[in-house]
């Protein structure tokens, strides 16, 4: 989902709010309700199991962008929490209405139903130049859009698994299970000299990915 | 009674997380001391001094470190430091051309268990947005100027993999204790935005 909480890489942002080592995180929760967010979290996905944190992330990503601009952090996970305990029937929208007095603004509906992975494919190896698939998914995905068809070469394959986020962030409990790859950019790579020059590395599922074809190869 | 109440901004953040909290509370769907017991390990277990300890476990200890580096979830645990957002855990290794730098630009993912829970700047648009293109510039104006020849690589925390950023011992450190080596080791030095310095 191209949505605005895929923030690597946009322009316009003044500087970040801290200075190296001051103290501001020792105390963790600056409100009386923040410890709320990750708890109701918890109980949907882990005691209740009505949905898994893919899907939370999802429903964070499908706040409307005003509303997603304009909330703090722990904000968006009570909203996330609200919407998909809606979803999922546990509770309602009038009872939330009630209770808060006036209309709790859930997340948008999703925009699509998401997708299953690409299986039966021999797996990636260590130093191979690999292209990141130049395709748009309208549902969760985990492949930061400043990645899009560029080029990388893998330097670790996960010895893990783990369930495909683009069909779990839609509640698909059959999703295929797959390794990720730490795959390493160069910084000028994905945005030319409008950048630092350096690295970044993306923690990538296989189905986001393709083996790069050589380009001496190809002129070969 | 929705046709008549006035838009949703005339609420607060925290009375739309006590209206939930009520909602759930009513259905009786909030197991007796979840949340305490959830907050307690937010608040005070999961802490950047459990990330120290591996690092300076890891500055004193070469076996260690080869294992930290080799298989970080199994280093971690040796000290009951995995959990949730703490399972499959990657040390990234500082050398003396290379500063790895942790973000989440998708949303927040961080290594809970070693780290704490992430605070307010790193889960912030600047950061997030900032920190893969102008790594250098960014760590600049918090306070981390590094030397031109040092490549900084950025880590994107976009799946599964945690991390933990494993610095550099720095110099005038030679004689100190596995304790004294742990206090140079702040939550920003194991993100990797600032360096471990002894004054």
């Amino acid at each position: 989902m191209d949505g605005f909480h895929d923030l690597g890489g946009f322009q316009g942002f003044g500087k970040v709010p801290h200075v190296i080592n001051s103290q501001d995180y020792k105390q963790v929760f600056k409100q009386e309700w923040e410890h709320l967010a990750y708890s109701l979290m918890f109980i949907g996905a882990d005691q209740l199991k009505k949905f898994s944190v893919d899907e939370i992330r999802h429903a964070v990503e499908r706040l409307d962008v005003r509303q997603h601009v304009g909330t703090q952090y722990y904000e968006r996970y009570v909203i996330a929490t609200a919407t998909l305990l809606v979803e999922t029937g546990v509770i309602t929208q009038e009872e939330l209405d009630q209770a808060l007095g006036s209309t709790f603004k859930l997340a948008n509906p999703p925009h699509d139903k998401g997708r299953p992975a690409i299986t039966g494919r021999p797996p990636f190896e260590v130093g191979d130049r690999i292209v990141v698939r130049d395709e748009y998914v309208a549902g969760h995905v985990r492949m930061p859009a400043y990645v899009r068809g560029k080029e990388g070469i893998v330097r670790h394959r996960t010895s893990e698994k783990w369930p495909f986020p683009d069909a779990i962030g839609h509640g698909d409990l059959s999703a295929a299970h797959q390794p990720t790859y730490h795959v390493e950019f160069q910084v000028k790579d994905l945005w030319g000299d409008a950048a630092d020059d350096g690295l970044v590395v993306v923690d990538l599922f296989e189905s986001y990915l393709d083996k790069a074809v050589d380009a001496k190869t190809v002129a070969a | 009674m929705s046709a008549t109440v006035s838009p949703a901004s005339t609420s607060t953040p925290s009375e739309r997380a006590w209206a939930l909290f009520k909602v759930m509370k009513d259905k009786d769907l909030i197991p007796e001391g979840y949340i305490e017991q959830l907050t307690e390990l937010m608040v005070h277990q999961w802490s950047p001094e459990n990330g120290a300890r591996v690092v300076a476990k890891a500055w004193v200890d070469p076996q260690f470190r080869e294992l930290l580096l080799r298989d970080g979830t199994a280093a971690c645990a040796q000290f009951g430091f995995t959990g949730p957002q703490g399972e499959y855990i990657v040390a990234l290794e500082d050398l003396p051309q290379l500063k790895n730098v942790i973000v989440c630009s998708l949303c927040s993912c961080t290594n809970w268990p070693v780290l704490g829970l992430p605070p307010e700047w790193y889960k912030g648009f600047e950061f997030r947005a900032r920190l893969v293109r102008e790594g250098r510039t960014v760590l600049r104006e918090m306070g981390t100027e590094l030397p031109s020849d040092v490549v900084v690589k950025v880590w994107d925390t976009s799946a599964e993999s945690r991390y933990l950023v494993l610095p550099l011992r720095p110099e005038g450190s030679e004689h100190m204790s596995e304790e004294e080596l742990q206090k140079l080791v702040t939550k920003d030095v194991l993100i990797g935005v600032a360096l471990p310095r002894v004054r």
